[in-house]
């Protein structure tokens, strides 16, 4: 297999960590070799989190390199936006939770929010698959990231991990007290014609 | 116990993904050390986390977080001097606070052995420079290992341990941000279960341990014999490879090879996946004493070699002075500009370096071109709730209105962001503790411009108190403002010499009292109006005044509420049961 970069993305709070533990796990269980690495540090505060998982024999070190991103997972749509324009590739695939986080810049009235529209367009000039999830009346909003997976799972955009092995990893990461609600997501998502918007 | 922690102190052999940071706790363990110690700083503050995830009483090590890294490893050298294997860890900028100690290291017969590792930052990804520790093991006589991967962190610390035990020499193992910060699957062996000695071994007859004028010179040339032994053991060591994985075929009749280290080494290996031709790699992993035979040999192998490092011209100099006095023919290329000797080496650098130097073999690309659509930034900016976010505010408010020229002076922490759109309050920056030395300064003979330093409550114990007591000796003009979250915030809430968290509380007022300070007072941060005259008395008053603005960390806060009120809810099902 040739090597498959994944890079996440969100803002600090959003559930990273936990996105980025289940993928890794996912992937590790499909028989991925595995090199990661994720931001920590000034994170918390706000700023951009990301992690990058990088999948084959061949990878040696674990960064994406910028425009080689093969899937982008975002969990905001300005991070989604970024990192469309940034770290994909041509013809990569993006999945985002359509969630807004406005930064500084924007709130003090010096930068724009983009529009879903700006974001669409931006994909369609670089041949990118952009998937928008979006649910109504999620129990928690820090389950924004289950139903990222959830529809990861109906994708089948990386190379060997099926929606079980999400679901095996999901089941493994999140604390048993939370596991149903969020496997209840997980799997709404999972079946696109079951509750939850889709683009 | 967690998961995390049964793993971590498993006797027995396993195989599993680990962070760089919590494989080299496994090391630790697995190497026998008895002593670890540390300040928090990024890349460096998940090793203590590791650490601290063990419960103490199965915690077959001491560990403690130390007031700064200067007394972290000075504990973990008076450790070593008694018998015990012991660990210091920190960041970049916490070995400049160590180094007045760490500058004696080599004089002294460290008979536990001790393992210094450094958490370098190129790329300054969380500090506030991206110097290049390399140069510290020159300057202070001992050797050091580079880890590129997790792996050979682990793998590293464990051999770092091994030499330094036979040595007596302390070693640095020299991380950076993304080996401590990378995952991947490593094989851990076995942890011995042996009882701890914690017989006091210190004999004044196994130094001396008084390096002092002439008495230096035997002390300072047992070290240099020591560097000596070690490089003659490096020039067979297996942590230094040739790796030549496209096999060595000349390209254009030329034979070429590259020599580095680190994570450099790994970038390498991406970029020769992505060709044909053959370049050998010779990859260092011990990177001070260099194993000067084998470079030579290397370098008399091929026409051509490059030196492929990150940051500053530590090998290139070295090897170059080497390849001179061996009167070597080979080319030795490197480096051109001073854009290349800033930020991390990500593969895409490296084959812009390996095409401006080898375009035959490693083809330009055109510059990825920039997007043409405009992206809001988004920068860290301190927390909903946050006291210091308050007192800010207020403060920014108040020097508008009544002191539109004052001089604000940040320090290091949360509150750095404070420089920031939309308070910019503490302008100047420099390293932990700076704000009031600095601050007294730009207050000498200054009667117009107010000026006001910030400094947050672990800097404050870490490297804040010499500069109050001098500014309270001296009676300098100018107001500190204290920053007190009742945490170590920015690095992920370790604990403070004054939260209780790891013992009696040593309470900023009285040890400003004790320090002689006339004008203290103290506000909850959430208080604006009584910050601002608090703040207004304190510009007044002629001379150095203080104002605490307390206000815990709310990220903290909220974390420890949800995790009392699960922790009740559990006790209360458990009762019901």
């Amino acid at each position: 297999m040739a090597n498959f970069n994944i890079y996440m993305c969100g803002v600090g709070g959003q559930g990273i960590g936990v996105l980025s533990e289940v993928m890794i796990q996912a992937c590790l269980a499909a028989g991925h070799p595995v090199k990661g690495v994720d931001t920590h540090g000034l994170a918390q505060r706000g700023g951009i989190v990301s992690s990058h998982l990088r999948l084959g024999a061949n990878v040696h070190t674990p960064r994406v390199t910028a425009g080689e991103a093969d899937l982008v997972i975002a969990l905001e749509r300005l991070e989604a936006f970024r990192a469309l324009v940034n770290v994909a590739r041509t013809g990569g695939t993006v999945v985002f939770y359509d969630t807004e986080f406005q930064p500084i810049h924007v709130r003090m009235g010096k930068a724009e929010y983009p529009s879903l529209a700006e974001l669409e367009q931006a994909a369609k000039k670089r041949q990118l698959r952009l998937e928008r999830v979006s649910a109504d009346a999620l129990p928690d909003p820090r389950m924004q990231n289950t139903a990222v997976l959830g529809r990861l799972a109906g994708l089948n955009v990386i190379p060997g991990v099926t929606g079980a092995h999400l679901e095996q990893a999901l089941t493994q990461v999140i604390k048993p007290a939370q596991l149903e609600a969020n496997l209840a997501v997980f799997n709404a998502q999972a079946q696109p014609t079951a509750a939850g918007e889709s683009n | 116990m967690s998961n995390f922690a049964e793993m971590i102190i498993k006797p027995q052999p396993w195989t599993g993904l680990m962070m760089g940071n919590h494989a080299l706790v496994r090391a630790m363990l697995e190497s026998g050390v008895r002593v670890a110690t540390t300040y928090p700083g990024s890349p460096t503050p998940e090793i203590a986390d590791a650490l601290m995830a063990i419960p103490a009483e199965v915690r077959p090590l001491y560990f403690e977080y130390s007031t700064n890294e200067k007394v972290a490893l000075e504990v973990a050298f008076g450790a070593s001097i008694n018998g015990h294997l012991s660990t210091v860890f920190f960041k970049s900028v916490g070995l400049n606070v160590a180094l007045d100690s760490a500058m004696q290291l080599s004089m002294m017969e460290t008979i536990g052995g001790m393992v210094v590792v450094l958490g370098d930052d190129p790329g300054a990804n969380s500090s506030q420079n991206e110097q290049d520790n390399r140069h510290i093991a020159r300057m202070s006589y001992l050797p050091m290992f580079e880890p590129g991967t997790p792996d050979e962190a682990y793998r590293m610390f464990k051999a770092a341990a091994a030499l330094s035990q036979r040595i007596n020499m302390p070693v640095f193992l020299r991380l950076t941000t993304h080996v401590c910060h990378a995952r991947e699957v490593i094989q851990f062996g076995t942890v011995p279960t042996d009882e701890p000695n914690w017989l006091p071994a210190y004999d004044p007859a196994n130094g001396p341990y008084w390096p002092i004028t002439q008495s230096i010179y035997p002390l300072k040339r047992r070290a240099f014999a020591k560097l000596a032994a070690v490089a003659k053991e490096v020039e067979t060591s297996p942590l230094n490879e040739i790796l030549a994985p496209n096999g060595s075929e000349p390209v254009n009749g030329k034979r070429l090879g590259v020599i580095t280290s680190g994570i450099p080494a790994f970038a390498m290996l991406e970029c020769l996946d992505q060709i044909d031709a053959g370049v050998d790699v010779l990859k260092l992993g011990i990177t001070y004493p260099l194993p000067e035979r084998r470079l030579l040999d290397f370098i008399n192998a091929h026409d051509e070699v490059l030196i492929v490092e990150e940051l500053d011209r530590v090998l290139e100099g070295e090897i170059k002075a080497l390849a001179f006095d061996h009167k070597v023919t080979a080319a030795i290329r490197m480096r051109t500009e001073t854009e290349q000797l800033m930020r991390e080496l990500t593969p895409d650098r490296l084959w812009d370096l390996l095409s401006q130097t080898w375009p035959d073999a490693f083809p330009a690309r055109a510059a990825r071109p920039a997007a043409e659509e405009d992206v809001a930034p988004r920068l860290p900016q301190m927390c909903p709730g946050c006291g210091h976010r308050s007192a800010f505010h207020a403060i920014r408010d108040l020097l508008a209105d009544e002191f539109p020229n004052a001089i604000t002076v940040a320090d290091i922490g949360c509150h750095s962001l404070g420089a920031m759109e939309p308070y910019e309050m503490g302008t100047v920056l420099m390293c932990m503790g700076h704000s009031n030395g600095t601050g007294a300064g730009l207050a000498i003979n200054n009667d117009t411009r107010p000026v006001i330093s910030f400094i947050g409550d672990s800097t404050f114990y870490h490297a804040g108190l010499p500069a109050i007591i001098n500014a309270s000796l001296h009676n300098h003009n100018l107001t500190l403002v204290v920053l007190e979250n009742y945490t170590t915030a920015m690095t992920g809430h370790q604990p403070t010499a004054g939260n209780g968290e790891m013992g009696d509380k040593i309470l900023i007022p009285a040890v400003l009292e004790a320090l002689g300070v006339k004008f203290v007072r103290s506000v909850d941060a959430y208080r604006q109006d009584e910050l601002k005259q608090h703040l207004r008395e304190a510009i007044a008053h002629p001379g150095f005044a203080v104002v605490i603005a307390k206000h815990p960390c709310m990220l903290k806060f909220l974390r420890d509420k949800q995790r009392r009120l699960a922790n009740k809810k559990e006790a209360d099902v458990g009762a019901n049961k």
